[in-house]
């Protein structure tokens, strides 16, 4: 579907973003098409993910974030019909390559939803468990116990709960629950931590929670968060990539990627300009 | 200085008391009549709630105005549409406990029918072979059913998934004789015309519980939410494992309720039972070998082939109706209680 307009825009892609990476990459997407059915959602995306850095992606309702970051650990494809083209290397790695097996891509990359999701037959300890109590290695119960409260100490979490952690997840608040569905996340050690909007359905308090959390994070993790929020954006990533459509039907594309800095006070693109002093979106 | 008029409509309300006080009278001059006349009483219930109802209409309007009225009329329709779907259900109950009320004691717990001519004897071969019969069935149709669910709702795509829920459909429509010459024929073919066996009972039985296990718990599947199964597959968990250990614990307390349900509806069946189990008096533990009485099969015969005197025959039917109602209701109750200790808060 790569129609000669859109092959300008890359390139005028790659021309307006000069490789600001002054970092290894931990992920590198190149010439990325995402589809549901026969319908182009995401198109021509390349974009690599700095290790260690905080990347936010920004852009409107519908222009493909979210469907580009679940893309990113094969969530995508769990959608009946949709499809991916093009290759994202975790590590070098194509992780779309026909004989490597998701779950295993699932591991190295995290993901925390923009509602948290504690599974409610869970206590809280075995909500935190469970990435590696269901994927049935064999670990001894002190272990898990250090890791439990490492990945909840991790998510600034563990004071609240430790006199319960027999109680249900979904006895905690809304706050409370992101955190502990960022503690299960990052129990299993992943590489990467992916974030779909992970504090939309938060309050002010709980949402700088999450933000100073992805602070501490990305000491150990790489992570990349979708937010509708841009002073999100702007405080809690190094690095901000711009989607957006052209109209609706239109496949949404990476616009422009720099540094956050860069992107909120001297965008390249009239686009993200726009769209980051708030004059449409 | 003149006082502004209220721009908020004001009205008087009747007494909460006052049209349940006129609905009553009503139905107690109706009672009065019936017995004076001799009138069917129904008939003047009827006509009595009628009245009443255009008495309250009228007077409701005149203090109320005509919205609170219509409330009125309203509120007596669905109250009268509910007590009168309660008129058989509670007819039906009192009618069975008061006649099974006679024979439903200890001998009829502790013995069969065997070599019992008129007076005494007890069902217990028949309570036996229920519980056997329905057990068997279960123990087919409920690990299929789930597993059937499981495939359609969580693995099922394209043309077969399609197939088996239309014949799953199909299945929830069988006339339960047909279920019971099925599985008579499908065991008359190996083992000779005129078999008669518990499990062919059970088979049969299993046929008619499978869509309904099959159905419900599909739709206890099909109310977990995806967002639980997306964060399974993002901690790298099987789908498998997903569906073992964070789907299905999270349905469990519908499924069962769903299962209790559907051995409710058969337990009580009685056309299939007819046609493959048989009839017998003596007790048999055994669904592979010999006949098996069961309860409404039992109730049934004793009303259809009663000695002389009938009275005792007719006395253990209605004991035997009685049970099978208890049954059905422990089953109800456990169902009730499995999914309010157990059930699982389902967001969204």
């Amino acid at each position: 579907m790569a129609t000669s307009a859109s092959r300008e825009q890359v390139e005028t892609q790659q021309t307006a973003t000069p490789t600001t990476a002054s970092g290894p990459t931990a992920i590198e997407v190149s010439e990325l098409n995402l589809y549901y059915g026969s319908f182009l959602a995401v198109a021509d995306v390349n974009m690599s993910i700095e290790r260690n850095k905080a990347t936010a992606l920004i852009g409107a309702s519908g222009c493909g974030k979210s469907t580009f970051l679940r893309s990113l650990n094969r969530m995508h494809e769990l959608v009946p019909g949709a499809r991916a083209e093009g290759t994202i290397a975790l590590d070098g790695e194509d992780v779309y390559s026909p004989t490597v097996d998701p779950v295993a891509v699932r591991r190295r990359v995290g993901m925390v939803f923009q509602a948290p999701n504690p599974f409610p037959t869970m206590s809280i300890y075995d909500n935190v468990a469970a990435g590696l109590k269901l994927n049935s290695r064999r670990i001894k119960k002190a272990d898990l116990d250090v890791i439990v409260e490492r990945s909840l100490r991790g998510a600034n979490l563990w004071d609240e709960v430790k006199d319960r952690l027999d109680k249900p997840g979904s006895g905690l608040s809304g706050g409370q629950q992101q955190r502990l569905c960022i503690a299960r996340a990052t129990a299993i050690e992943p590489e990467v931590l992916l974030m779909d909007e992970p504090a939309s359905a938060l309050d002010p308090i709980s949402t700088l929670a999450i933000e100073d959390l992805v602070q501490e994070l990305k000491r150990e993790y790489t992570i990349v968060i979708v937010t509708h929020n841009m002073q999100q954006a702007s405080r809690a990533s190094d690095i901000t990539g711009f989607f957006n459509i052209e109209a609706a039907g239109q496949p949404g594309r990476l616009v422009e990627m720099d540094t956050t800095e860069k992107i909120f006070t001297n965008p390249s693109n009239k686009a993200t300009e726009d769209y980051v002093s708030g004059r449409f979106g | 200085m003149e006082v502004a008029a209220p721009r908020l409509p004001r009205y008087r309300h009747l007494p909460a008391w006052a049209p349940w006080a006129v609905y009553g009278a009503a139905l107690a001059l109706a009672f009065a009549m019936s017995r004076m006349t001799g009138v069917n009483v129904a008939l003047l219930a009827v006509a009595a709630v009628v009245l009443a109802g255009l008495v309250v209409h009228a007077w409701s309007r005149t203090v109320e105005g005509a919205r609170q009225a219509v409330d009125r009329t309203a509120t007596l329709a669905v109250t009268s549409a509910f007590a009168l779907a309660l008129v058989p259900l509670v007819s039906l109950l009192v009618t069975v406990v008061r006649k099974g009320a006679e024979r439903f004691d200890l001998e009829f717990f502790t013995h069969s029918l065997r070599n019992v001519v008129g007076e005494g004897g007890g069902a217990v071969h028949a309570i036996v072979g229920t519980l056997i019969i329905t057990a068997v069935a279960a123990a087919v149709s409920v690990p299929i059913g789930i597993l059937c669910a499981i495939y359609l709702r969580e693995y099922g795509r394209g043309k077969l998934a399609a197939a088996v829920t239309f014949f799953v459909d199909v299945m929830t429509g069988i006339p339960s004789i047909v279920a019971g010459l099925f599985a008579y024929a499908v065991f008359a073919i190996v083992l000779g015309p005129g078999i008669r066996l518990g499990v062919i009972g059970a088979v049969a039985l299993s046929v008619l519980m499978l869509p309904i296990v099959v159905r419900s718990t599909e739709e206890m599947l099909r109310i977990v939410p995806d967002e639980l199964r997306e964060a399974s597959y993002a901690l790298g968990i099987a789908k498998w494992r997903t569906v073992v250990k964070v789907v299905l614990p999270t349905a469990l307390a519908g499924i069962v309720t769903g299962v209790m349900l559907a051995i409710a509806r058969v337990v009580g069946e009685t056309a299939p039972l007819l046609v493959t189990t048989g009839v017998i008096t003596s007790v048999n533990t055994n669904p592979f070998a010999g006949r098996m009485m069961n309860l409404s099969v039992f109730a049934y015969y004793e009303y259809k082939t009663p000695g002389v005197p009938p009275e005792p025959y007719f006395a253990r039917a209605w004991a035997a109706a009685l049970t099978l109602i208890i049954i059905v209701l422990a089953l109800y109750t456990v169902a009730r209680l499995v999914s309010r200790r157990y059930g699982t808060e389902i967001r969204r």
